[in-house]
């Protein structure tokens, strides 16, 4: 178990570099473009490559991706911070500690008081979403698999087909006419501040609910596929025979066995949510995540995409170890043994 | 037809005491009902089951059996209909029973035994909760008491250790084992009837016969009364008080156990007797007389006897009468053909003309064959150790064991789908033993012809059965241009009798009989020195095995060529080779010529699986069983000493577990691998004898 874990932390360490070379490779192919992101558009051609040399930003970007390496570790200080740079740049955390980002030319301040804000954010939104999506494809899924074909399976196979292939920003607009034009009792944005006169708890409703009628569909489909599946084993036959009621059948018999495939695309979900909702977020004007991204990649914030690379990373390994792990507890059949 | 009705139970010949009816079927009919088409599957069918009572339904598959099972259980699925008819149980009528009434006889008082143990016990379960289940459901009792019952249930089933057991999950237990849970899943709450579906196909013989002895054992402590059903008439014959023979959906012949199998009346019923190798005959004094044709779909039943287009009786006028009934014959016989009183039963074909091969050229040579498999970690799978035996030219070599014994291993190395670890196989001189089918030369691969037990593997599903064939004739050009080569397929598809027509048809439109035919057909377009042959009949019904196996004789011995032949039936090794070689955890127990293998003096694992034969004759004297105790050990942790050692019956001692035993020359073409000494081992007892005098 415990070399199982250690396994899988290299590979996640393994993974995190090369994605974060990929995304440095990309944004960076370009030299000299820091220093310009740095300066502002208003800056002359002479300050940017004073500049770019100081930072030396036209070495090999092998070395310059090791040495965003050696500052994301603390082995070195963050060459932005260097007051010879007169950028006035400056982490209250010191120039130099494990887990510097370095600093955010966007949003001219270090990537490390942006984006867990944003992150924070988002993450409440998907926890919300999250958890009606589980129980509800759950629900929607075992009842419809039930009894493939049935009046049941197709009334709620057709709610999930058209809820899932309604795309974000039409149900967004849709929600948003219907509770905040036509019948007002939710706001239509949701930065998270009270200024707009809606508590917080308000501004969440319509953004999950978005979230939730996009995905949750999806997931049921894949739920009943595999209890279909399931309906159709012969441990399934020998659990009727004992003489159980339908009720037991499912939830003793067939319901574990049949999370069993569908499990990974539910943890999957949690991925899409954190890092994928940027329309939900554009149109609520959601201070989150994704909508973070978006900027600093339209802008070639390249520290703020390393982290939010490696971030998005992290969680989708973790979401897979998850999964692993859920598969064994599910499933005795797979148990490390 | 409510001919059993008219008759009242208990007369004169059965002379059981008179015992109620516990299930009565009457004129049920059962149809499927698809989107498009309506499917009989029985037309019409009656039969009773008394109190204590083991009644055996017998037919092959498609024969409507196992639907009847699920009918009385009311579990037809979506599609399934009861059409008509009515099933009493206990005098209760199940047939459009609420499913409430359905839940309390379920588990209750009807429980039933599936084929495959492993499917129908939910993998992510623990064996205690699902056993428990049953008391829980039925008896209200709590979960502590639940759980002692189970585990009392286990001692009862014979399966060690209880306690542990209960916390396992299907896919740790062997088997054997699994159909144990099963068994004792079923007979939890004391069911007053039993269902069991063909509760043995797919086990090891040797886990066969304990599992029989065990159901024979809890029927009568628990007087149960069973339903047994199986395409196996040996095991009926042996467990069966009555037997009702089905075919295409219809009983054809019901009767006491004894007198139906000494005197069958239907001629379905008949061939099927004759068409099942005995332990008693080999090829050269026996040749297997197969029923012709194939069992009609429920859309193909002629009218009147269903068994018209196979029987060599029809006789048009009387056959073809729709209002065909069963018809008693005297005592509880009835029969459906109206021509009974005629059908003499043909006696089998005695044949003598089959002289041994005579120049014994060597063909195959395997000499000290090994194959492990690395498993990661320490553990190595032993599939293969100093495995050692010659093939002459012309000879079939059957190559015997239950699963795990590393046969199919051996077929791999030879035709090259797998290397050898070490050792060698020589073919016509070459060691081929670590040279793969993708690195063997032309001539090579084309001198080795495989024949699997699933035709589907060689078939190529979209393309019609001639192309496998035509398309080794090519690849190792055999016939040069293109009407020599169609002229070849004709050959071909003659000589393995299919008609010209079929040639042309995709593989779905096959039946399995005819697929296998096409397999041998390929095989042999290549013309090969020799044949690897691997279970080749195991998924056929045994009216059609029957036609395969002679087939097989037949061209095998027209061409000469070497064959070795794979199998686990023991009855059909005894009909079809020369000489045999048994193993055991991939090792060689005994080899010899199929005589001498057979015919005592043998080692006690090949003892052991004569003694599992059953077969249908009763006047066949009962064999002593052997009784092996567990089951095969893992392939991964093989006994040290003699791999037979954890479960033999003749155990020497101590010895046995810690030195591999040695070989015994019992004659030049006989070994024996055992501790035994070959004076002891020769007094070994032959387990099947002459025709004895009815039964014990
Ligand atoms: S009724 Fe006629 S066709 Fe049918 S089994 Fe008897 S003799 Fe054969
Ligand atoms: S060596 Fe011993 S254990 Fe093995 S078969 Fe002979 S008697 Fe049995």
């Amino acid at each position: 178990m415990v070399k199982f874990l250690l396994n899988r932390l290299a590979m996640m360490l393994l993974t995190m570099l090369c994605a974060s070379f990929l995304v440095f490779a990309v944004c960076e192919y370009t030299p000299g473009s820091v220093a310009r992101k740095s300066l502002g558009p208003f800056a002359t051609q002479q300050q940017v490559d004073l500049l770019t040399a100081k930072l030396k930003a036209n070495d090999p970007l092998v070395v310059r991706y090791g040495r965003w390496l050696g500052v994301l570790v603390g082995a070195i200080p963050d060459p932005l911070q260097d007051p010879s740079t007169g950028l006035n740049f400056k982490d209250p955390r010191g120039a130099q500690y494990f887990g510097n980002f370095g600093y955010s030319t966007l949003n001219k301040l270090p990537v490390n008081d942006v984006i867990w804000n944003r992150l924070g954010n988002t993450a409440i939104l998907a926890g919300l979403a999250f958890l009606l999506i589980v129980p509800l494809s759950i629900i929607f899924g075992i009842l419809s698999g039930l009894k493939e074909g049935g009046a049941l399976d197709r009334t709620l196979s057709v709610i999930c087909i058209t809820f899932t292939s309604i795309p974000e920003f039409a149900s967004g607009v849709f929600l948003v006419t219907l509770f905040v034009i036509l019948w007002p009792i939710l706001p239509g944005t949701s930065p998270l501040t009270s200024d707009g006169g809606w508590a917080i708890p308000y501004q969440f409703v319509l953004p999950v609910a978005v979230l939730v009628i996009y995905d949750f569909g999806y997931v049921a489909r894949m739920i009943r596929v595999s209890m279909i599946a399931v309906m159709e084993r012969p441990y399934i036959r020998t659990a009727v025979l004992k003489g159980m009621s339908t009720r037991r059948v499912i939830l003793g018999h067939a319901l574990r066995n049949a999370m069993i495939a569908p499990f990974t695309v539910l943890l999957l979900q949690i991925n899409f949510l954190i890092s994928g909702v940027v329309v939900t977020e554009l149109v609520f004007a959601y201070p989150g995540f994704g909508r973070l991204i978006l900027e600093a990649s339209l802008f070639g914030d390249i520290s703020t995409l390393e982290a939010a690379t490696l971030i998005t990373v992290a969680i989708a390994v973790v979401t897979q170890l998850l999964g692993d792990l859920g598969y064994m507890l599910l499933d005795p059949r797979i148990r490390v043994r | 037809m409510n001919l059993i009705v008219s008759n009242p139970q208990g007369s004169a010949m059965s002379g059981s005491s008179p015992s109620h009816t516990v299930l009565d079927v009457n004129d049920l009919r059962i149809e499927f009902h698809g989107k498009s088409e309506t499917v009989v599957a029985v037309p019409t069918l009656s039969f009773r089951v008394k109190a204590g009572e083991s009644y055996g339904l017998v037919g092959e598959s498609g024969c409507g059996k196992s639907t009847t099972a699920m009918a009385i259980m009311g579990y037809l699925g979506s599609t399934g209909v009861i059409a008509g008819g009515s099933i009493r149980f206990e005098g209760k009528e199940l047939v459009g029973a609420s499913a409430r009434e359905l839940r309390e006889i379920r588990g209750r008082q009807i429980a039933m035994v599936y084929q495959d143990p492993m499917s129908a016990l939910n993998p992510v379960k623990t064996i205690g909760s699902q056993l428990a289940e049953v008391p829980l459901l039925h008896l209200g009792v709590s979960r502590t008491e639940a759980m002692e019952m189970a585990a009392a249930m286990l001692e009862d089933v014979r399966l060690p250790d209880a306690g542990d057991m209960l916390k396992r999950y299907p896919h740790q237990l062997s088997g054997g084992q699994q159909q144990r849970v099963v068994i004792a899943m079923a007979l939890l709450a004391r069911p007053s009837l039993l269902l069991l579906d063909e509760p043995t196909t797919g086990l090891d013989v040797t886990v066969e016969a304990a599992v029989i002895d065990l159901i024979g054992e809890l029927r009568s402590r628990y007087s149960t009364s069973l339903l047994f059903i199986s395409h196996n008439l040996g095991l009926i014959a042996e467990t069966c008080d009555r037997v009702g023979i089905m075919y295409s959906g219809e009983m054809v012949e019901e009767g006491p156990t004894g007198d139906l199998f000494r005197r069958p009346r239907h001629p379905y019923t008949q061939g099927l007797i004759d068409c099942i190798p005995d332990i008693t005959h080999d090829k050269r004094s026996r040749s297997l007389a197969a029923i012709p044709g194939h069992i009609p779909l429920p859309q193909e039943r002629p009218i009147g006897c269903f068994f018209a287009p196979r029987c060599t009786g029809f006789t048009a006028g009387l056959c073809d009468r729709p209002d065909l009934e069963l018809e008693h014959i005297g005592g509880d016989h009835m029969v459906r053909c109206i021509r009974w009183r005629d059908m003499k039963r043909s006696q089998p074909a005695q044949l003598a003309q089959i002289g041994k091969a005579q120049v014994q050229t060597q063909a195959v040579a395997v000499s000290g064959l090994t194959k492990l498999y690395k498993l990661g970690g320490d553990r190595t799978l032993k599939a293969n150790e100093s495995v050692s035996f010659n093939a002459a030219k012309a000879e079939i070599v059957a190559l015997v064991g239950e699963s795990g014994c590393g046969k199919s291993t051996l077929a791999r190395i030879v035709t090259g789908l797998d290397r050898a670890t070490s050792g060698e196989v020589r073919i016509a001189g070459e060691n081929v033993a670590e040279i793969q089918a993708k690195d063997r030369p032309r001539d090579l691969l084309q001198s080795v012809q495989m024949i699997f037990q699933n035709p589907d593997s060689t078939l190529n599903p979209s393309h019609c059965a001639a192309f496998s064939i035509r398309r080794s004739i090519k690849k190792f050009g055999i016939r040069k241009g293109k009407a020599a080569i169609e002229e070849r397929v004709r050959e071909l598809l003659e000589m393995v009798r299919l008609s010209p027509a079929i040639a042309n048809r995709k593989p779905n439109q096959l039946s399995g009989g005819q697929k296998q035919r096409i397999a041998i057909a390929r095989a042999f377009a290549a013309d090969p020195a020799l044949i690897v042959a691997d279970e080749p009949v195991s998924a056929l019904d045994v009216s059609v095995q029957a036609a395969i196996v002679t087939l097989l004789l037949d061209i095998q011995r027209e061409k000469q060529s070497t064959m070795l032949f794979i199998s686990h039936d023991l009855a059909l090794v005894r009909h079809v080779a020369d000489k045999v070689v048994v193993m055991y955890l991939g090792k060689v127990m005994e080899q010899g010529t199929v005589e001498e293998v057979f015919d005592g003096g043998t080692h006690p694992y090949t003892e052991a699986l004569i003694s599992a034969i059953r077969s249908p004759n009763p006047d066949e004297k009962r064999r002593d069983r052997v009784h092996l105790t567990g089951d095969t050990p893992s392939p991964i942790n093989v006994p040290t000493g003699c791999r037979f050692a954890t479960r033999c019956h003749r155990k020497v001692g101590a010895v046995c577990d810690s030195v591999a035993p040695p070989l015994r020359k019992m004659s030049d073409t006989h070994e024996i691998a055992c501790h035994i000494d070959a004076t002891e081992l020769r007094t070994t007892p032959s387990r099947y004898g002459a025709l004895g005098q009815g039964r014990a």
